[in-house]
């Protein structure tokens, strides 16, 4: 099963290295990973997903825990909560493909963020699945780049995750 | 600056070996009388003696290696405490800071290769930083579950014409680490009435238990329930070797009682101890029986292989402190009748294969007797330190360690070339006890240019070699898996030892009778002021067992070359 894990770390050189090794060396997957600094700087916000079964992912967040740089962990997917991923797709927009696309695009509500003759580069966001359902909708038409920024997510309700 | 705050941590000994990037340490280190530097002859051999050095007393070990080759020849050490959860402090010199990245002469990224194998590591960056790093990697690798700790330092940190303000902090408080303190008691008082309802228990204990000071507190939980223990390789001394209640080690090499007794139980009581694959055999078919107490500072380790029914987390001590007056508070006592019975099947497996080995179909020693004669003249007392390999199983099958932190092997890693390094470090910080490395001919030429090391800080460790004239492990699992196609598990070089430690300085001895063991080993261990070799040839063929079957269950092994459970 997909799981969403948010750790919230010390802003320190090494810490996402701490973090990935540890992924690597405990051959974990790791499908997509974000991470930046939160409103206090000394702390990163970091959210990775990965996909294993529950002793897997209970393993994942308790050596994750036990990075002496990682502040605390959780599990989003385990609770109700919000995931979201930015994605600028750059497309060949020419001929009655450009209508196409537009309409596809309102859509899905993404915004037109930059225009050549030939080209838009669409911004979307959404959940993750949601962003594959508009790469097929395209059909057709012709991707010359894709750039997704991994998810990230947050609980629902009063549930924070923070010192 | 560094010398300075080792010394305020209480450091006496380091361990390492000077390069370019820690001239300045090693200047520092020459205008000061209270930490006293112990040159070795190869920067592994400096972290095992400070492996030891923690593992005979549960205090951080401290090593000292300069940047690039010092420090990954020392990555094998640390990686050795790492897997074993010993505590230790290596520094390792790094070169300035400006030059990092840029593939300077004896640059290596230590952060990057160490930090797979250390509980954590960190960078001097501004020399001011100096003491509370240090204080922090001490507090780290000593707390919760221990573990080695690098602290790189860039050569500019340690400018001895710069000044900066000193000040040792007394302690630390880090907002990303807490160690647990105590386990939850809710999950302590139902583990403890399972214990007192079990009727097949078995209390199975690892390396937490030592490394947590609990050894006191599992022998009188376990006096007061009437059950079994058994330890794991790495857990031997937490309970008294020679005690009724003790049934031996578990696992690959334990005992039939102990992987017996394991396999047929209704409750096992693990604590500190993390359900290794030497250990378990296949976990599909582990203790199909049994409910799962399982105790350990590391939550990680819960679970991890093995299901835990009841997981406690906390330092050993003190969930076995709480244990215990639950026991003594308790109205209900331990099942007696069923413990009886339960007593009576295990003394009755005891029977059928204690330990036994053939003695009749060799000209030659058998190890297993050089072991338990060697357990006879100490006493059982010695701190014995091993290699790696058929000695090391028959040191822990047949030793009978009476205390805890006396039996000092790398039981997780496996570092052949540990023994020897590990004896000297135990030795300079217990001068007046008997240290023995139990090792093979093999091994000991892993880092036998320590014997310079011995000679030069009068080190009188006494070395054990089961001499069989091949790599016995290897040549075991040739034998049972290869159909005895030795492939390079056979030494026809080896030299002569008597005379190579001889020419160090030190006495040799070689050994090719029975008859002659026990005066031999007697005269060595009188030998209080010498380094004493002794060169025990050995049956070539012996195999240890018993040795679980591949695949199988707890109980599923070999008895000997011919018998089979």
């Amino acid at each position: 099963m997909r799981h969403i894990i948010s750790v919230l770390m010390e802003n320190e050189p090494g810490a996402l290295s701490r973090v990935v090794g540890l992924f690597s060396q405990r051959n974990y997957n790791i499908e997509s990973l974000t991470v930046a600094p939160t409103d206090d700087a000394t702390l990163s916000r970091l959210t990775v997903t990965t996909i294993g079964n529950d002793r897997v992912v209970e393993q994942i967040t308790k050596q994750l825990n036990k990075l002496v740089d990682v502040v605390k962990v959780v599990d989003l997917s385990e609770g109700e909560h919000i995931e979201r991923e930015v994605m600028m797709i750059k497309l060949k927009a020419s001929g009655q493909m450009r209508a196409e696309i537009k309409r596809t695009c309102d859509i899905f509500r993404g915004q037109i963020i930059d225009v050549t003759p030939t080209t838009y580069t669409v911004q979307l966001v959404g959940a993750s699945d949601k962003l594959d359902a508009f790469i097929s909708a395209l059909g057709s038409a012709s991707i010359m780049e894709v750039v997704r920024s991994g998810v990230c997510g947050v609980a629902r309700g009063e549930k924070v995750l923070s010192l | 600056m560094v010398v300075r705050a080792l010394r305020d941590e209480g450091v006496k000994y380091i361990y390492g070996y000077p390069g370019g990037s820690l001239l300045h340490v090693y200047d520092a280190l020459f205008q000061q009388e209270d930490v006293q530097h112990v040159l070795v002859r190869h920067e592994q051999a400096a972290t095992h003696m400070a492996d030891a050095y923690a593992r005979a007393t549960g205090k951080a070990g401290v090593a000292l290696v300069t940047s690039g080759p010092g420090a990954t020849n020392a990555v094998t050490g640390i990686a050795t405490a790492f897997t074993d959860s010993i505590p230790m402090v290596v520094i390792t010199g790094q070169v300035m800071s400006h030059l990092i990245g840029e593939d300077a002469f004896q640059e290596t990224d230590m952060l990057g290769i160490s930090r797979p194998v250390v509980k954590h590591n960190f960078s001097v960056q501004r020399p001011e930083d100096i003491p509370s790093i240090v204080k922090k990697a001490f507090h780290i690798a000593e707390s919760g579950r221990p573990g080695p700790v690098v602290i790189d330092l860039p050569k500019d940190m340690t400018t001895p014409t710069e000044r900066y303000p000193y000040e040792y902090p007394k302690q630390v408080k880090m907002r990303s680490y807490t160690p647990i303190t105590r386990g939850h008691s809710g999950q302590i008082k139902k583990a403890t009435d399972l214990l007192l309802n079990a009727k097949r228990p078995v209390i199975y204990t690892g390396g937490g238990v030592i490394l947590g000071h609990a050894s006191d507190q599992l022998t009188e939980l376990s006096r007061l329930l009437n059950f079994p223990v058994t330890n794991t390789l790495m857990g031997l001394g937490g309970f008294p070797g020679t005690d009724r209640q003790f049934i031996g080690m578990l696992g690959m090499h334990g005992s039939y009682e102990a992987n017996m007794a394991m396999h047929h139980a209704d409750l096992i009581l693990a604590v500190g101890a993390r359900f290794d694959d030497r250990v378990t055999n296949a976990t599909d078919k582990f203790c199909p029986t049994a409910k799962i107490v399982h105790i350990d500072i590391d939550p990680a380790s819960i679970s991890k292989t093995v299901q835990a029914d009841i997981p406690i987390v906390g330092p050993a001590k003190v969930v076995l402190d709480e244990m215990i007056q639950l026991v003594k508070g308790s109205k209900k006592q331990p099942d007696a009748e069923a413990l009886k019975a339960w007593w009576q099947q295990i003394d009755e497996w005891r029977q059928r294969h204690g330990g036994r080995y053939r003695t009749d179909d060799s000209e030659l020693m058998k190890p297993q007797q050089v072991i338990e004669m060697l357990s006879k003249v100490t006493n059982g007392d010695a701190f014995v330190t091993s290699d790696v390999g058929q000695h090391q199983m028959f040191a822990a099958q047949y030793y009978k360690f009476n205390k805890p932190n006396r039996w000092i092997n790398s039981g997780g890693l496996g570092t052949m070339g540990f023994g020897l390094p590990a004896a000297m470090g135990v030795k300079m910080n217990f001068p007046d006890d008997d240290v023995v490395c139990v090792t093979g001919e093999g091994s000991i030429q892993m880092n036998i240019q320590e014997l310079s090391t011995c000679s030069q800080y009068d080190l009188p460790v006494k070395i054990l070699c089961l001499n069989n004239q091949s790599l016995g492990m290897v040549r075991q699992w040739q034998d049972m898996n290869y159909e005895s196609r030795h492939s390079q598990s056979y030494m026809n070089s080896l030299p002569d030892f008597v005379k190579l430690v001889e020419s160090y300085g030190h006495v040799g001895m070689k050994i090719e009778k029975y008859a002659d063991l026990e005066g031999a080993m007697r005269e060595a261990f009188a030998m209080k002021d010498r380094l004493v070799f002794m060169d025990v040839a050995v049956d070539p063929f012996e195999h240890v067992y018993p040795m679980q079957v591949p695949r199988g269950a707890m109980r599923d092994m070999w008895l000997s070359k011919t018998e089979r459970t």
